[in-house]
């Protein structure tokens, strides 16, 4: 793998053209494509498109948020996970009790004390969890999520237990802009966030942390023979990943302004999942592709049949492990290089 | 008896019924994982479909409770030599996250099909009269349906017990468990011993959720619920060990039995909890090697 050569190069880098190569090399990777424009266009095209779907159209940008941070742990670093709606549910929790117990309305801040709620979370859970791999990994985060649901279930006169905690109330956003009923306000609002995000984790992927971290994923063995804080590489990013997903949590409370023990089901692990791996995992935009598809099927098939829709979720998942393990994105770059002329070797 | 007394063999009696049926279901993923280091998802949803099938033989074909367990442990492992060869022979190589993707896919593509043909309702069997009400045990009563899946469980094991540890095949498995690549390197077929064990295993699988419609009642959702209970028996047990997997099973259905008795409403803490403390100090298992 190319990723694994730079990575052990600019960290045994002697020659100082070694380390500018390096980094020159990184540089090219970090600078932005035109095509990078696309997805921000035609999310604001959509806003102007579909003024009366934006209440949908906020939740999708929540799980492009959501699966954004399962591609920071999974697709760059490799950590296999079954329990990431731990986060999700810890942020959303968040979100809700700060406002229901605490009195505090405002929104942005709101966003704040959950990412460093589900920071906290994911750091804690990491230091122990991430010495683990394989089954046992699989095992224990998907335990421990269902602990979590299970003391939700447990602390009912706090969280509501199943039915949740209805009825939400937010002050306005910056204090000027009042939420409307078609949810215009909350789709930007997401977008914004979006955005924030995205640029930061883009930062993180292409600087010389992300570039250990797929080294991580690539040879973790190697890593740990040039020296490699392993562990605490994984746990850095498994915490900002975490925070992420407690920050997307917390919209998906803001926005529908209710929140149920829900956010915790396996099903949100396993849907945030499919929806990194349809896409594309480990290449940024994925998160985009997958959660547009995922949300514009579920929403479409549901309205049929659930069982039509739990189908499609399955065939999905086989089509894509089976003949496009790259992703809808990688399928794509794959049928572009058939029609351009240099093809790499 | 005292009241004390009464409570703790309730407890063990309830328990070890339930361990049966975690260990019934859960021995063939624990040796298919532990020959191949396949994580199939996909298991729980073997059992799901073996107890709509022992459903429908009862209901639609009149076919007698026991006959039905049988011919449901045939169907379904024959069944499965298919998917086997279709699907998971594609993916012995692959990285964990596919097989994780392409076990999930099917167990999803299971549940809807099922609620489609069964509805998402709980479904329930007519069991034969000497199956339902009491049995008297040292001047105690115990249900007659537990006593029976103990039995069948205590069956099971020392057939198990006997394929594993006496015959020339149970020997082979042994082997490759062990060292997969010097197994191979003395002529053991592991392909062909994967696809055989993974046939019994899902058809103990099928076997399982037979015997589980009357405890638990029969949902689609079934491959999905009681799968996290399936993924934990092995991971505690330790892959491939067929002592580390009927312990696992005793410790978790034990605990989780008496979690729920002494504390009904944290009940479902205990299993979880137990798992992850024996995880954190040993990660592969009771009898797993590192």
């Amino acid at each position: 793998m190319a990723a694994t050569d730079t990575t052990i190069t600019a960290a045994t880098a002697a020659a100082p053209g070694a380390r500018a190569r390096a980094a020159a090399y990184l540089g090219r990777r970090h600078r932005f494509k035109p095509w990078e424009l696309l997805p921000w266009l035609l999310a604001l095209a959509a806003f102007f498109v579909f003024p009366d779907r934006m209440v949908f159209g906020s939740q999708v940008l929540l799980m492009v948020l959501f699966a954004l941070s399962l591609d920071l742990i999974l697709g760059f670093a490799g950590i296999v996970s079954l329990g990431h709606a731990a986060f999700f549910g810890i942020g959303a929790y968040t979100a809700a009790l700060v406002t229901l117990r605490g009195g505090w309305e405002e929104p942005i801040s709101g966003l704040l004390i959950a990412a460093a709620v589900a920071a906290f979370a994911g750091a804690a859970s990491g230091w122990v969890l991430l010495r683990y791999r394989g089954l046992t990994l699989l095992v224990l985060t998907l335990a421990t999520t269902i602990m979590l649901q299970e003391l939700g279930n447990l602390l009912r006169d706090i969280t509501g237990g199943y039915d949740g905690l209805p009825g939400l109330v937010y002050t306005p956003l910056l204090g000027v802009f009042d939420y409307d009923l078609y949810g215009h306000v909350n789709y930007l609002y997401a977008l914004a966030v979006l955005f924030v995000l995205f640029m930061a984790v883009r930062v993180i992927v292409y600087s010389p942390f992300g570039q250990t971290l797929a080294g991580i994923r690539e040879n973790v063995a190697r890593m740990h023979a040039i020296g490699s804080p392993v562990h605490l590489r994984l746990l850095v990013v498994y915490t900002i990943s975490a925070a992420i997903a407690g920050v997307a949590g917390a919209l998906f409370t803001q926005t529908n302004q209710y929140v149920t023990l829900g956010v915790f089901d396996f099903d949100n692990s396993a849907g945030v999942m499919v929806m990194l791996i349809l896409g594309g995992a480990g290449r940024l935009y994925g998160a985009f592709v997958g959660a547009v598809i995922y949300m514009v099927l579920q929403d479409t098939l549901s309205k049929i049949s659930p069982q039509y829709w739990q189908f499609a979720v399955g065939l999905m998942l086989v089509l894509t492990v089976l003949f496009a393990r790259r992703g809808l994105l990688g399928l794509l770059e794959d049928t572009g290089r058939l029609f351009t002329r240099e093809r790499k070797p | 008896m005292s009241a004390t007394t009464n409570i703790i063999v309730s407890i063990l009696f309830e328990g070890l019924a339930y361990a049966m049926f975690l260990f019934i279901v859960s021995v063939g993923l624990s040796v298919t994982m532990g020959l191949m280091g396949f994580v199939n998802l996909a298991h729980g949803a073997f059992a799901m479909a073996g107890g709509y099938l022992v459903l429908t033989a009862m209901r639609s074909y009149d076919v007698p409770f026991f006959a039905a367990l049988a011919l449901t442990f045939v169907i379904v492992g024959a069944a499965s030599v298919v998917f086997e060869r279709v699907f998971y022979a594609r993916l012995y190589k692959a990285t964990e996250l596919d097989q994780v993707l392409l076990t999930i896919g099917l167990a999803f593509m299971a549940i809807a099909t099922y609620t489609y043909l069964y509805g998402p309702r709980p479904q329930t069997i007519v069991l034969p009269d000497y199956l339902t009400g009491q049995v008297d045990i040292l001047s105690r009563d115990f249900p007659a349906y537990r006593v029976f899946v103990i039995a069948v469980g205590a069956a099971l094991i020392a057939v198990l017990w006997y394929a594993f540890d006496r015959t020339n095949v149970g020997a082979k498995i042994r082997a490759a468990v062990d060292n997969r690549r010097m197994a191979q390197s003395i002529g053991i077929n592991v392909d062909r011993l994967f696809t055989l064990t993974f046939a019994v295993g899902s058809g103990l699988a099928a076997l399982g959720g037979g015997l589980a419609i009357d405890l638990f009642g029969l949902t689609p959702s079934f491959a999905v619920l009681y799968l996290v209970f399936f993924l934990l028996v092995v991971a505690v047990g330790g892959l491939g060990s067929l002592k580390g997997t009927l312990l696992a099973a005793i410790l978790l259905g034990v605990s989780d039995t008496a979690g729920k008795y002494v504390y009904a409403g944290a009940g479902g803490f205990i299993i979880y909890a137990v798992a992850m403390l024996v995880l954190l100090i040993k990660p592969a298992g009771l009898y797993g090697r590192d």
